[in-house]
C-alpha cells in the first residue's frame, strides 16, 4: 500500500454543544498519496466541516487526523499548512491583496520564500489557471469565475502536497472547469499531488479515483466511482449512468452495471 | 401591464475615481419580451453579471440607454428613477446568502419592502407569502437566518428579493454550490413562477444542463458583447458556432456527438436531455 496523505480516524465534531446533532460523527477514511478523492453529499452533510477540520481551522471533539503521517493539532497545523492548501467555494472570502499578483504572493510571503523564487512561482501559478494577463488587476473587480481562478492560483503557488477544493469550481464556465481539472490531474501525476475535492458535479466525481459519500455527518460509503454509481441508486449520477438507468426504466437493453461515458458509447456501438 | 426590457447600444465600465476599467459591456443591444425565461451564458469575464447590473440600475451606461418598461436609464439618471427600476427588476447576486444580516428571517425579508415604503402592517403577510413561494415552512420566519443550511439561506435571500414583488427577476448563478436536489428544486420554482405568474426571468449560468432544461431563450455574451440572442434550441444546433464562443453543450448532446463519430450512425435530431437521447437511440434501433 502506498503512503497515506490523509488518515482520518473516528472524527466527531459539533459546532454548538447546545445542539443535538453532530456536524460530523465518527468519520473515518484514508486517502493515499497521489490520489484524487471526491467528497459528495447533500448540503448540510458535513462536507465543508470536514474540509475545515483537515486544514485545522476547527478541532475535532473526538478522533484523530493525520496529514502525511503527522497528527494534526494546534502546534503541528502550522507546519502542515505549508504543504496543504485549501480553496473555498466563495472566492470573496479569500482575498487579501490589492492586485492579483500580490494576492497570489501572499501565501509565499508568509512562508518567507525569496523574492526571485516568489516571482517565478506567482507567474507559474497564474499561467496554470490562465490569469497571467490579469496579474496587475484589482481582484475585487474580477468576475466570479476569474476570482475563483486567482484563489486557486494562490494555493498552487504554495506547491502543496495536498490540495483541498471545497467546491472551488462552481463559478467557472464548463470549459475552464474542464481545463483546470485536466491541469490538476497532470499536477497530481507529476508532483504526486493528493487532491480532495468536495463537489456536486457527478461527472467530476466519476473521473476521480475514489468517492466518499457523506450523509448527515456520517460516511455512508467510500468506494470507487464504478461501485458507488452502480449500487447507490438514490444518488445523483453522472450522465452515462443516468442514461443507463433511463434505458432500463424504458424496458430497453442496457449494460448491467455502471459504465463510464466512453465505455457506454462503446457499448452502444458494439 | 407586461413590461418590456430593452438595451440600446449600451456601453459600460466600472469607474472608481479616476481609474477606468476596460469596457465590460460594448454596444449591447437587445430586447427581452415579458414572460420569457432567458439564460445568459458565456465565459468568465464576458460581462454577464454586468448585464444584469445595468437592468437593475446598479451599473449605469456610459453611452446608450436601457429601457425598463417606460423608464429610460442612461448615464445621468437620477437616484429616484433608479429606485423605481430596482423595484421592478429584482436582482439576486452571486451567493446572495452572504447578504443575510437580520436577527430573524422575517426581518431580513421585510428589510427591502420597508425601504421601498411598504406599510409595516402589510409586511408580515408579504413575508409569509414569499417564504411559501420559495418552498419553505412559515416557521422559518422566526429563526435566525444563520441557523439555516446553505440551500435554505439561498432561498431566504431570494425570498427577500421576491418580497419587492418585481416584474423581472434577474439571478446571477443562483444554483452555484447547491446540491443536485437543491438545484433542481430551485430551478423548478423559477420555472413555476415564470409559467404561472408570468415573471420574466433572466438567469446567468454556466450550467448547460439547466439551460437545456429550463430556458426558452439564450443570450451569449463574449468579451462584453451580446453575440447571440435567440431560442435555446437554435443555440445548441450549431456545434461549430458553440465551439467558437467556447461554450459547452449539454451532457446528452456531447454524448450524442461522441456516439455519432464512433458509430458512424447519425441520430435523427439534436438531443439535449437524456430522455431525448434515449428516444433517439430507440428510434435508430440501438437499444
Amino acid at each position: 500500500m502506498k503512503d497515506l496523505m490523509i488518515d482520518v480516524e473516528n472524527v466527531t465534531f459539533r459546532y454548538d454543544r447546545r445542539e443535538q446533532t453532530d456536524a460530523l460523527s465518527s468519520v473515518s477514511f484514508k486517502a493515499e498519496k497521489g490520489k484524487w478523492l471526491s467528497v459528495i453529499g447533500n448540503n448540510g452533510a458535513g462536507k465543508s466541516t470536514l474540509a475545515a477540520l483537515l486544514i485545522g481551522l476547527i478541532q475535532p471533539s473526538q478522533g484523530t487526523i493525520r496529514i502525511n503521517g503527522v497528527a494534526l493539532d494546534e502546534e503541528s497545523k502550522w507546519t502542515i499548512r505549508r504543504s496543504a492548501g485549501i480553496v473555498f467555494q466563495n472566492p470573496d472570502n479569500q482575498f487579501i491583496g490589492a492586485t492579483v499578483q500580490d494576492d497570489v504572493a501572499f501565501g509565499l510571503e508568509n512562508l518567507n520564500v525569496p523574492a526571485d523564487q516568489m516571482r517565478l512561482r506567482v507567474t507559474e501559478a497564474l499561467e496554470t489557471v490562465g490569469m497571467l494577463n490579469y496579474r496587475t488587476a484589482d481582484p475585487t473587480q474580477l468576475s466570479g469565475g476569474q476570482k475563483q481562478r486567482v484563489a486557486i492560483a494562490g494555493v498552487l503557488a504554495l506547491r502543496p502536497d495536498l490540495l483541498i477544493l471545497d467546491e472551488a469550481f462552481v463559478m467557472l464556465d464548463p470549459r475552464s472547469r474542464r481545463e483546470l481539472l485536466a491541469t490538476l490531474k497532470r499536477l497530481k501525476t507529476e508532483r504526486d499531488l493528493t487532491i480532495l475535492s468536495i463537489t456536486h458535479d457527478m461527472n467530476e466525481a466519476a473521473a476521480s479515483d475514489r468517492i466518499l459519500v457523506l450523509k448527515q455527518g456520517h460516511v455512508a460509503r467510500s468506494d470507487t466511482p464504478a461501485h458507488i454509481f452502480s449500487e447507490e441508486t438514490e444518488l445523483a449520477a453522472p450522465f452515462s449512468e443516468r442514461l443507463r438507468r433511463l434505458l432500463l426504466k424504458k424496458g430497453r437493453r442496457a449494460p448491467e452495471s455502471y459504465r463510464t461515458e466512453s465505455e457506454m458509447v462503446q457499448w452502444l456501438c458494439d | 401591464m407586461a413590461m418590456r426590457l430593452r438595451l440600446d447600444h449600451v456601453t459600460a465600465d466600472y469607474q472608481i475615481g479616476p481609474v477606468r476599467s476596460p469596457r465590460v459591456l460594448r454596444e449591447v443591444s437587445m430586447s427581452l419580451q415579458p414572460g420569457t425565461f432567458t439564460a445568459v451564458v458565456g465565459p468568465t469575464g464576458a460581462g454577464k453579471s454586468s448585464l444584469l447590473k445595468v437592468l437593475n440600475g446598479l451599473l449605469l451606461p456610459q453611452s446608450g440607454q436601457a429601457e425598463i418598461g417606460d423608464i429610460t436609464i442612461d448615464g445621468k439618471s437620477s437616484k429616484r428613477l433608479l429606485k423605481a427600476v430596482r423595484k421592478r427588476v429584482g436582482l439576486v447576486f452571486q451567493f446572495p446568502e452572504s447578504q443575510l444580516f437580520a436577527e430573524t428571517v422575517e426581518q431580513d425579508i421585510s428589510f427591502g419592502p420597508l425601504n421601498f415604503g411598504a406599510h409595516p402592517r402589510n409586511v408580515h403577510a408579504l413575508a409569509e407569502k414569499v417564504i411559501a413561494q420559495v418552498g419553505l415552512d412559515e416557521s422559518i420566519l422566526y429563526r435566525s437566518p444563520f441557523s439555516l443550511s446553505g440551500g435554505q439561506k439561498r432561498r431566504v435571500a431570494i425570498a427577500g428579493v421576491l418580497a419587492l414583488e418585481p416584474e423581472v427577476l434577474a439571478l446571477d448563478e443562483p444554483t452555484a454550490g447547491l446540491d443536485p436536489t437543491g438545484k433542481e428544486e430551485l430551478l423548478s420554482l423559477l420555472k413555476q413562477w415564470n409559467k404561472q405568474n408570468g415573471l420574466t426571468i433572466l438567469m446567468v449560468t454556466h450550467d448547460m444542463e439547466s439551460v437545456a432544461r429550463y430556458a426558452d431563450d439564450v443570450v451569449v455574451m463574449e468579451k462584453g458583447r451580446a453575440v447571440f440572442h435567440d431560442s435555446m434550441r437554435k443555440l445548441f444546433e450549431d456545434t461549430e458556432r458553440l465551439e467558437k464562443w467556447q461554450l459547452d453543450v449539454p451532457d446528452a448532446r456531447r454524448f450524442q456527438l461522441e456516439f455519432e463519430v464512433r458509430s458512424g450512425t447519425r441520430l435523427p435530431r439534436v438531443c439535449l436531455t437524456e430522455d431525448e437521447l434515449a428516444d433517439a437511440l430507440i428510434e435508430v434501433g440501438r437499444v
